[in-house]
């Protein structure tokens, strides 16, 4: 709870300050494409911090973008696919890598750094391949699948203000995640596994099964996401389409409370955490006049939250002993 | 009258909500054995660590030799000739001997480690300690036993003159025991000043000259050489009489719950067991470190799965290959490693109690608060559960209410057959009274309780019938009539006890 607090205060000052830098910042325009944006980073965070909570780690959900993205259209412009069959094809394939890695790091037992950094290498190895290297659009088609990620809902109070349909996918995405991981019987053992998974073993829990679902609900995220992301921006380069976003959604999950030791993690802190890197590099690209400092600025950000985030609780902890 | 060795005066140190320490004092004298004996939570273990220079307390003087010091670090601590023996081994494992007598202080030559110089050296400390091994050995392939005997040359090779032992029989089997036992003895002699804590009160009458005893983070009262005594000391540590400490009422056995024949385990797949247990009877499982006592409750578990054989519970066939599995043939296991199988630390009293019954109380798959707040507070109760509310988290709590948090977890469940696995290690007296009374009161319901204990008298004490294992295999199982501590150890060690 006080770590959501926390990175709400730091989101908050990110926003203060780059509306006093930039007066732009407010505009209907940009704030309509501030949650689109988090709504589309929110949804793969989600996926990655089921992973995080059982103790591991996702690497190869960028590589899923690309993957889902990529094949998306290449499916229904280049081979004349119908919608579902393409769509089902992007769910089958997102949900078959979540098995493959899942199981992997069960059943053999190998680390899921490895086997998800392979995957990382695998998927957009293999969309460079299908699409060989050219890029993927749906040019003037498809208005009606875009409009999943590009349509908007005017909102009756607000004139000039309309919000962005990928919105609702968070929303649903995020209140079915958080009543799974809060309210049921499989969230508290995921959980329970990401404390102690010998423990969580030997009170009867299937922690292989759990563990590989936890995978599968990330590269079905990832695949989602993808999948967004491509309808939002129309076409997408198979060379870097999706590159470094497992970065910014496992920064987002530990910028919201996951803790890379598995066990700890909220839906609420990660979709802020979601908001805060999207918020840092809107600010970026608003108020700077060259974006290649982009990721230091972000890498410097979120070391300053997390070793804020250290000290309050380091002086936490003096005050309560001292009490 | 002479300078104490060490002396400690009105120590105390807090902790948030807890003060751990009272205004303790302690005096050591060279050559002397004091042991340090309490209930969990008695403050033993903070009074340890502020003499080990672990942490620093919030007031109180610490003297060696009359010389009053201050030990801010471990470091400053081991100058002052001042070693702490922990009692989880403190050992890298993937080194030899030498290399790990010498950590953090290797000695060099041209800047590069001398290994010659650690070998010679390393061999004069190992002979003082009794450890028969070569330095170049790694440090994993060695036995529990002398890993203790390792830590005690390393202590020797920092030229400590006051020993701190916490707990160092916990996982030791009796013969090792008695290597320490011998090599703490020649110690004492070189004047040596010794501070051992323990909850083995036989092993305190053996040893100790002197008995310090802590209660709730107070001076208990002392014991004198001549006044160690089983009762006097659990007098003063719990502050009142238990009574009978085993109070064994044998129920009437009633119908065979466990039925195990040939039963192999990957460890011993030469050898078989067979034996049976009846609803109501409580079975000790009595024998060395390395006697195969684990691996056969793990196989009956899942947790490992058997190589060959038959299990049947309740007259139905099993072969559980995964402790869901055999959790749904009525079977709860209470593991030997409480912290890191137990239980899980980092959550709630109340999820570690609902975890085992969760899926079966809550068929729709959604947590039922209602049902979840009712369980715990039931178990809670019924077991007498000292935490200040059902949210804190297990990992303050006290070992024995962390046991007794395990034992929540599978009552829920009621398991036809318990199966408990050192269940009292490094529990306070109190909290092993209370686990006891529970397992005859499961007896009395008709659960077959099945368990392994290192500590004699808790066998003798509470079993109904024995079964001792000896590398593997069965070496014999003794009635309640032909059960003494001389008849299990013969079985146990598999020799004639007087040639020891």
């Amino acid at each position: 709870m006080r770590k959501i607090l926390g990175i709400s205060a730091l989101l908050l000052v990110v926003c203060v300050v780059t509306a006093l830098l930039s007066g732009s910042f407010l505009s209907a325009y940009n704030i309509e494409n501030l949650i689109r944006r988090t709504a589309l980073f929110g949804i793969i965070s989600i996926g990655v911090s089921f992973v995080i909570v059982t103790g591991g780690i996702d690497l190869s959900v960028g590589s899923v973008v690309c993957l889902v993205g990529c094949g998306v259209p290449w499916l229904l412009t280049t081979h004349g696919w119908s919608v579902p069959t393409a769509l089902a094809m992007a769910v089958a394939v997102s949900v078959a890598v979540g098995l493959f890695h899942g199981l992997l790091i069960t059943r053999l037992g190998l680390p899921p750094f490895v086997v998800t950094l392979c995957g990382l290498l695998l998927y957009r190895g293999v969309a460079r391949g299908f699409t060989r290297d050219q890029t993927v659009g749906f040019g003037s088609d498809f208005k009606g699948l875009r409009s999943l990620a590009t349509g908007e809902i005017d909102l009756p109070f607000i004139p000039g203000f309309s919000l962005p349909v990928p919105w609702l996918f968070l929303v649903v995405v995020a209140g079915v995640a958080a009543v799974f991981l809060n309210r049921t019987v499989y969230g508290r053992h995921l959980l329970a596994l990401g404390c102690n998974e010998q423990a969580a073993r030997f009170s009867g829990i299937n922690t292989g099964r759990m563990t590989v679902l936890a995978y599968v609900i990330s590269s079905f995220l990832a695949g989602l996401g993808g999948l967004l992301f491509v309808l939002d921006v129309n076409s997408a380069q198979p060379v870097d389409f999706g590159n470094f976003y497992e970065l910014y959604a496992i920064a987002a999950a530990v910028l919201g409370g996951c803790s890379l030791r598995g066990g700890e993690g909220t839906i609420t802190g990660v979709i802020v955490g979601a908001a805060l890197m999207q918020v840092l590099r809107n600010m970026i690209t608003l108020v700077t006049t060259h974006n290649n400092v982009e990721f230091a600025i972000i890498g410097a950000v979120i070391l300053a939250g997390v070793i804020a985030d250290e000290l309050v609780r380091r002086l936490g902890a003096r005050r309560q002993k001292t009490r | 009258m002479t300078v104490p060795l060490l002396q400690a005066k009105e120590l105390t140190q807090t902790y948030p909500g807890v003060r751990a320490l009272k205004g303790v004092g302690l005096h050591l004298m060279r050559g002397e054995i004091l042991a340090v004996i309490g209930e969990n939570g008695a403050g033993k273990s903070t009074l340890m660590k502020i003499l080990a220079g672990v942490q620093m307390p919030d007031s109180g003087q610490i003297e060696v030799n009359g010389v009053v010091v201050s030990l801010p670090s471990v470091l400053a601590a081991q100058k002052l000739g001042i070693a702490l023996i922990h009692q989880e081994l403190n050992l890298a494992e993937k080194l030899d001997v030498a290399a790990n007598i010498f950590l953090g202080r290797e000695r060099l030559r041209y800047g590069l480690i001398d290994t010659r110089e650690h070998h010679r050296a390393a061999r004069i400390y190992l002979a003082a300690v009794g450890l028969q091994v070569a330095p170049t050995v790694l440090v994993h392939t060695l036995s529990l036993g002398q890993r203790q005997l390792l830590e005690i040359a390393k202590a020797l090779s920092v030229q400590a003159r006051i020993l701190i032992f916490d707990e160092p029989t916990s996982s030791l089997s009796s013969s090792e025991a008695a290597t320490l036992f011998q090599v703490i003895g020649d110690l004492r002699k070189q004047g040596v000043g010794i501070v051992y804590i323990s909850h083995r009160l036989g092993e305190v009458k053996e040893l100790a000259d002197r008995v310090t005893v802590l209660r709730d983070g107070e001076n208990a009262g002392e014991l004198s050489r001549t006044e160690i005594e089983h009762g006097a000391m659990v007098r003063l540590m719990v502050g009142r009489d238990l009574g009978q400490f085993y109070a064994h009422v044998p129920q009437k056995p009633g119908a065979v719950v466990l039925e195990v024949s040939e039963l192999r385990t990957q460890v011993y797949p030469q050898q078989s067991l067979s034996f049976q247990v009846r609803a109501g009877e409580i079975v000790g499982v009595a024998g060395l470190v390395g006697a195969g006592r684990t691996e056969m409750l793990e196989a009956l578990f899942g947790v490992t799965s058997a190589v060959g054989g038959r299990v049947q519970i309740a007259g139905v066939e099993v072969r559980p290959r995964s402790p869901e599995e055999a959790i749904r043939a009525g079977v709860a296991l209470v593991p030997e490693d409480r912290k890191r199988q137990g239980v899980i630390l980092q959550m709630a009293v109340q999820e570690n109690i609902t975890l085992a019954a969760l899926r079966q109380g809550n068929p729709s798959g959604f947590i039922d608060p209602s049902w979840e707040s009712a369980l715990v507070g039931e178990m809670m109760g019924r077991l007498q559960i000292k935490a200040p509310s059902s949210r804190q988290v297990v990992q303050f709590l006290s070992g024995g209410n962390q046991q007794k948090v395990v034992l929540g977890k599978w009552l829920s469940l009621k398991p036809r057959l318990l199966l408990l696995d050192e269940p009292t290690r490094g529990i306070d007296v109190g909290a092993k009274h209370e686990i006891y009374r529970l397992m005859e009161e499961l007896a009395a319901q008709g659960v077959a309780i099945l368990f392994v204990s290192s500590e004699l008298e808790e066998i003798l004490g509470l079993s109904d019938r024995v079964l001792v294992l000896h590398e593997g295999r069965m070496a014999g199982e003794l009635d309640r009539g032909e059960l003494s501590e001389e008849s299990v150890l013969r079985l146990a060690t598999n020799t004639d006890v007087r040639d020891r």
